[in-house]
């Protein structure tokens, strides 16, 4: 909560709004890269793309 | 107030304890881990730090860390989007890390800290500056300067790679930057990368590496891959760099340009490398010296503060000074990340308490002496308890003793008093030999520091006859300055040597201290003072009684690849594993040959070649 909190008051600070889709996909792309390595997530990745 | 800086998570962590504005110590966690340029959170240097100050940890006011990890984030986004779809590799390498670890750095360096003493409210505690603001508070405020420019340059930080700005009082700011991916820290590693060296430790040894060549490709750098300005300032071609999107430094058209592949660690080195040394020397020189001469036409300041990991490049120092823009300059002797600790805690303290800079009229780094100590009852016990044979005398012998051994060109391990801070040996954890010997270069690099031939060596000198044996006449305690042997002292050379070329230089007498004057004639000056230590002072000052010659070899107390030492039992080691002859720990003397052979270690392959 604390970390969304600081994110929301960095975002607001740097004023770079658009960068929140782009962060929102890419967190979602690395998240998947981090789930994908040796965990059972693995095979939906490849019906995904 | 008591402030705790740290760095940590990148390269070279290191701890730093500031108490109402006095460096009270710093240290690498490398030194404790024995793991060169750990990245690791440093709770060794941590809790040193914390014990030195005589302090608990209760009692620290503020931790700050040394960079803004959501800066850095946003950084790193940017340039893959930038990039995209290419740096699709580097984006799978390093997002792992960021999403797992390094976007939620406040909560670990949280829990980490708990993890040390957990009834802490380290929430409350804990702030962060700007990565380039940590290395400029480290450069400006331990200065012996009321008012300075400041230039702080490296390989990049949040977005910024290169800073300027002014100092006063306890005022500090940083008024133009050049961001990322321009960085005159990261074309130098570039080129660190490409001549076969290791990033972020072997640009030392491209600088070492310049004067055996000429700069045949400084111009083909200048027209195709940086684009710089009167004001110093640069944009780099990025067509020719992997760096934002690849996991190496330069590509394929970075290899036609300078006419092939990069060279393997450990292949020959040929003249090709050295061409390329001097080449990206010569640029880096123009670059710097265009910044101070624009910075002082500025600021219209006549002091210059340097920190960053290119203000390590102590020949490009040397001709900041001698350029004559500024009348002083000062060098943060931890220029590099680890001293960004220092520069973190500096800062937090002048802003938090409002305190005014106190007027020393010299720096306040302690001669860089901020490392742990031990004394000679406890060093004694310790080489008893590794089975060590010693003599235990008193300092007057030891200094008389250990010149004699010096003089008779033995090598001698020198571990004495607080350890230093940062990247040089400054005759606290230092290798000693004869600088009049024409083999010392040689059997130092292959018998004691088995490493690469061609690396020069440092002299270390008497602060009151500098000037007799070098061209600089002012202070240089920290090795951060080159200058030339001066004319007097240098040896004409025949024909034939005059003749030779690249490596082939490397066996010519040039001087009367030849074991520290460079093919060029250069030397990375360390002056010793009486004040910030006495019992180097000392040796030198009964080395130059014997043999009328104040200048000695200066070099880390380590082999290739290792930290240099910071307890006994790592002198010990190291003593026992390389060819050094006596070592001097405190007042306690070893020579090998009173040694058991038993102990004696196969050291030459114990570490990872940086």
């Amino acid at each position: 909560m604390s970390f969304l909190k600081d994110m929301a008051a960095f975002m607001l600070a740097r004023k770079k709004f658009w960068l929140l889709p782009a962060l929102v996909l890419m967190t979602i792309f690395g998240g998947l890269i981090v789930l994908t390595k040796g965990s059972v997530v693995a095979p939906f990745i490849y019906t995904l793309f | 107030m008591l402030v705790l800086g740290l760095s940590a998570f990148y390269h070279d962590s290191a701890a730093a304890i500031v108490r109402d504005g006095e460096i009270v110590a710093a240290a690498q966690e490398e030194r404790f881990t024995r793991k060169k340029h750990d990245a690791n959170f440093p709770t060794n240097a941590l809790h040193y730090c914390v014990q030195e100050a005589g302090a608990s940890f209760a009692d620290i006011d503020f931790v700050t860390f040394y960079e803004k990890p959501f800066l850095k984030f946003e950084r790193l986004l940017e340039t893959y989007l930038a990039f995209a779809p290419r740096g699709f590799g580097s984006f799978r390498m390093a997002m792992p890390l960021w999403l797992k670890e390094k976007l939620f750095q406040k909560s670990l360096l949280i829990d980490l800290l708990c993890a040390e003493a957990p009834d802490v409210d380290w929430e409350k505690k804990l702030r962060f500056t700007e990565h380039h603001e940590s290395h400029a508070a480290s450069a400006f405020y331990p200065s012996p300067f009321d008012e300075a420019a400041i230039l702080t340059l490296d390989g990049v930080g949040e977005w910024a790679t290169t800073t300027m700005g002014v100092g006063s009082g306890n005022q500090l700011s940083l008024n133009a930057e050049i961001h990322f991916p321009h960085s005159l820290g990261l074309l130098y590693s570039a080129f660190t990368y490409y001549t076969g060296f290791k990033v972020n430790s072997g640009e030392y040894k491209v600088m070492g590496l310049a004067p055996y060549g000429e700069p045949r490709y400084a111009q083909a750098i200048l027209d195709k891959l940086i684009d710089i300005q009167p004001d110093g300032s640069f944009r780099m071609n990025m067509d020719y760099f992997d760096y934002c999107t690849g996991l190496t430094m330069t590509n394929e058209k970075f290899d036609a340009l300078f006419g092939g592949r990069p060279r393997k660690p450990e292949e020959l080195l040929t003249q090709r490398e050295m061409d390329l040394a001097a080449s990206i020397q010569a640029v880096t020189e123009e670059i710097v010296l265009r910044l101070t001469r624009a910075l002082a036409a500025k600021t219209g300041q006549k002091n210059l503060c340097l920190a960053g990991g290119v203000a390590l490049n102590c020949v490009a120092n040397g001709k900041v000074l001698r350029d004559g823009k500024f009348d002083e300059i000062w060098v943060q002797p931890a220029a590099g990340d680890a001293g960004g600790a220092v520069g973190a805690a500096l800062a937090t303290y002048y802003l938090a308490s409002g305190s005014a800079r106190p007027n020393r009229g010299k720096d306040s780094m302690r001669g860089s002496y901020l490392g742990p100590s031990y004394s000679d009852e406890d060093v004694a016990a310790r080489l008893r308890a590794i089975g060590a044979c010693f003599e235990m005398l008193d300092e007057e012998t030891l200094v008389q003793r250990t010149s004699e051994a010096l003089a008779e060109a033995q090598a001698v391990g020198w571990f004495q008093g607080r350890m230093e801070f940062g990247p040089r040996a400054l005759g606290a954890r230092s290798i000693l030999g004869d600088a009049r010997s024409p083999t010392m270069q040689k059997m130092l690099n292959l018998k004691v520091k088995y490493r690469e031939s061609f690396r020069p060596f440092a002299p270390a000198v008497l602060r009151e006859r500098v000037a007799d044996w070098f061209e600089l006449d002012r202070d240089s305690p920290y090795m951060l300055l080159v200058a030339n042997v001066t004319p007097e002292r240098r040896r004409t050379m025949t024909e034939d040597e005059r003749k030779l070329w690249g490596i082939d230089q490397l066996n010519v007498v040039r001087s009367d201290i030849p074991a520290v004057t460079h093919v060029d004639y250069s030397a990375r000056i360390q002056t010793v003072h009486a004040d910030t230590n006495p019992k180097f002072h000392a040796l030198l000052a009964a080395f130059q009684a014997r043999t009328a010659c104040p200048v000695l070899v200066n070099t880390s107390f380590n082999v290739r690849g290792e930290p240099i030492v910071c307890t006994p039992e790592d002198a010990f080691r190291c003593f026992m594993g390389t060819d050094i002859d006596v070592l001097a720990i405190g007042n306690c003397l070893l020579r090998k040959t009173d040694q058991d052979p038993a102990l004696k270690q196969n050291y030459e392959h114990a570490f990872e070649l940086d």
